[in-house]
């Protein structure tokens, strides 16, 4: 299906006004099909698998000759994992510490227990300002509630600035990566969506990546010098000095963050550091992480308000939204100390080949599978985030690529395993998942994982072709005509196939 | 209960319910991290080293580097690099000889600059608080007065930033260290660019499209 095709479909669905998913506070979090049969759709897509295969096979390699400039990388990562550890055994203390810091320099902190709750603060403070427009700048945690269509319902514009959310608002679309949540389009894709959805843009517009920059560039200008207020998510938040971040390459950042005379961020509570020290960790794990780049090419830090300098009035959505549901989960908790880098998506072999959509949720990929249904919580049988967990070959290179070392694969187990349970009586399968459940907390857990693999196999007929599974896998196989896992292990496999990045 | 006390409330629960069986680090009071990267860079800050390194780094990120021995040269490879500049703005304390070969008009922001202004001047010209060799980056301190409010840097589409040799660290710890957490702060590191199309990176979007860099110190004169 084309780009055009894929925009026309959904903006159908929404004009019927389906019901289900409209009504649903987690719409967001959750999709409306399993991943299997969205996974079945997006495979026969050739278009998008060819963008994204380019698109992370590009990244992967950046990511792979920056990372070996470190020699203290491992190091890094380990500080990482244990500042964010320690973050999550002192959050409550943490923020109220925080709440008192950012106060203190004049800025206002708001709690909201879920989506709707954030979303009425923040069209509150937007009707106060007497605005009908204003410029945001990439907020997950404003994807997550929805921001976008409550300001619209009250009655106000939301400009998404970030190049690729430009494109995935204009395309009506919706995005499929942390980092890059237009993946999915290629160039030529991107001018179809510039020429039909920019009414003052140059109409001899080229595919050039430097002209379709441009393009936004002009587009957005004027509305940046003009706007009164911005809304801005959150990379890192220091509790000890009541500093923000964030962390960016345009410049579109910058002028959301400088430009208008009110600011409001929202930041998922576990955005946390606790010192000011902990940023020389991050920053260098993100960027080498994400973009492949030793530094991006802007980070803000700001605390409170500066007399004289940006925005005159700040305020602060601090969101829970689930995240108190996740923090409660010994194991699960980790998912919280996810910086959004996205490398583990760029490194996935089922992300790279169903992109971010078939995931249903804003968090995609491997941190996605394990994240969202954690949000949400699972709500019955038939909840389609109780799949999320199987969208995973278990090859192990997620938890290679991040850089806070947040274990995917054993919560994936962990997960299905608690999938399973909940829905069937126990089968040859389940047994297999209950017991890679087992090896993967031992030490030597990755070998034993593969070796759990190798029941695939068994359960292969003689075509070598998986054909019947028990749910949940068994719409996925259906689906999909899954070839049984090959005699070499995936991460072996991975390796021959991906050279290695 | 109002929503600050019961998202606390349900925090303080979570926490205590998930906490891991031994804590993974330290007591609350006394969390202990294992700090066990490099807290110094590989080069000593302000040394030869780390200044070659630095000019490699910001020239990878398509800044343009002039390197000169002295302050004393500074205003000729500013007027340099401003060839094609008609005006500049620039911060309130920004030292008076640096635009000292400069013909163009230049606006100091004192009076603050209206944005209609910046978005009318061709550059803007400030010094930088630290810059960091391993990254190729500079941080702009807002409360420097050599550097400025972050909108002067942000509007005008090119920047010359003047970086002295002993404000050049190594490291992104080094640089950490030696900043102030509660002034805002700009790292920049090369012009604007975007990596949104195929994850290629093109130069230039929103913040200032050219980046030049005057690095001073560090050659005996005549080494240029
Ligand atoms: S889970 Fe790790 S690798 Fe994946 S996006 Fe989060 S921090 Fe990055």
């Amino acid at each position: 299906m084309t780009g055009h095709g894929r925009a026309a479909e959904r903006s159908r669905t929404i004009e019927l006004g389906m019901p289900t998913p409209a009504s649903d506070p987690h719409r967001h979090l959750r999709g409306t099909e399993g991943f299997p049969a969205a996974a079945h759709r997006a495979l026969a897509d050739t278009q998008l698998r060819r963008n994204l295969g380019h698109a992370t096979r590009t990244i992967r390699a950046k990511r792979a000759g920056v990372v070996a400039e470190l020699d203290d990388w491992e190091e890094l990562r380990r500080a990482g994992e244990a500042i964010k550890a320690d973050t999550m055994a002192r959050l409550p203390e943490l923020l109220v510490q925080f709440e008192e810091r950012v106060t203190a320099r004049g800025g206002v902190v708001h709690w909201a227990r879920d989506a709707e709750e954030a979303n009425r603060i923040v069209v509150d403070l937007v009707r106060g300002t007497g605005a009908d427009e204003v410029v945001k700048v990439k907020s997950m945690a404003t994807q997550e509630t929805g921001l976008n269509e409550a300001l619209e319902a009250a009655g106000v514009a939301a400009l998404e600035t970030d190049l690729a959310e430009l494109i995935v608002q204009l395309s009506h679309d919706r995005p499929s990566h942390f980092l890059v949540p237009a993946i999915h389009r290629n160039r030529a894709e991107i001018r179809e969506i510039f020429l039909r959805e920019m009414p003052d843009v140059d109409p001899d517009l080229t595919d050039e990546p430097r002209r379709l920059a441009m393009a936004a560039r002009a587009h957005l200008r004027k509305r940046f010098l003009a706007a009164k207020v911005g809304i801005s998510g959150v990379n890192f938040a220091v509790a000890d000095t009541g500093t923000l971040s964030v962390v960016e390459s345009e410049g579109n950042g910058r002028m959301c963050l400088t430009l208008p005379d009110t600011l409001i961020t929202v930041m998922g509570v576990e955005k946390l550091v606790p010192t000011w020290s902990d940023l020389e960790v991050f920053l260098q794990l993100l960027p080498r992480s994400s973009t492949g780049e030793r530094m991006n090419p802007y980070t803000s830090t700001w605390a409170g308000v500066t007399p004289g300098d940006g925005p005159q009035a700040f305020h602060l959505v601090l969101l829970d939204n689930g995240r108190s549901n996740v923090l409660a989960d010994a194991q699960g908790r980790q998912a919280l100390h996810c910086i959004r880098c996205s490398a583990c998506l760029n490194v996935c072999p089922v992300y790279e080949r169903t992109g971010g959509h078939a995931y249903g949720s804003i968090y995609p990929g491997p941190i996605g599978a394990v994240l969202s249904p954690q949000l949400t919580g699972i709500d019955g049988p038939h909840d389609v985030n109780a799949t999320l967990p199987f969208a995973s070959s278990l090859c192990g290179a997620c938890f290679d690529a991040c850089p806070v070392r947040i274990d995917i694969p054993s919560m994936l187990v962990q997960q299905r395993a608690a999938a399973v349970d909940a829905h069937t009586r126990r089968t040859g399968q389940d047994v297999a998942m209950a017991a890679a459940a087992i090896a993967m907390t031992t030490p030597g857990r990755f070998k034993l994982a593969e070796r759990a693999l190798g029941v695939g196999r068994v359960l292969a007929g003689r075509k070598g072709r998986i054909s019947t599974l028990p749910w949940p896998l068994s719409g996925w196989s259906n689906a999909r005509d899954l070839p049984a896992p090959p005699a070499e292990t995936f991460r072996q496999w991975w390796a021959r196939t991906h050279g290695g990045t | 209960m109002g929503a600050r006390d019961e998202v606390l409330a349900r925090l303080r629960t979570a926490r205590d319910a998930g906490a891991p069986a031994t804590p993974p680090i330290g007591v609350l009071s006394d969390p202990v991290v294992p700090r066990t990267y490099r807290s110094a860079g590989r080069f000593a800050p302000g040394g030869e080293q780390v200044l070659a390194r630095l000019d490699e780094t910001l020239t990878d990120y398509r800044a343009t580097v002039t390197r000169v021995p002295t302050e004393d040269d500074v205003a000729a490879a500013v007027r340099a690099f401003l060839r094609t500049a008609g005006s500049v703005v620039v911060p309130p304390g920004l030292p008076e000889g640096w635009l000292a070969a400069f013909d163009g008009a230049v606006r100091r922001d004192e009076p603050a600059c209206t944005v209609d202004e910046l978005d009318h001047v061709d550059a803007v010209v400030t010094g930088a608080a630290v810059a960091i060799a391993d990254t190729g980056t500079f941080v702009l301190d807002s409360g420097a007065p050599d550097q400025g409010r972050r909108v002067i840097t942000l509007v005008p589409d090119h920047h010359v930033c003047v970086i002295r040799a002993a404000d050049v660290v190594a490291s992104v710890p080094e640089a950490i260290a030696r900043l102030d957490p509660t002034r805002p702060l700009t790292f920049v590191s090369g012009p604007s660019a975007t990596s949104d199309i195929e994850l290629d990176r093109v130069e230039g979007v929103h913040g200032p499209r050219r980046l030049d860099v005057v690095l001073v110190g560090g050659l005996r004169p005549g080494e240029q």
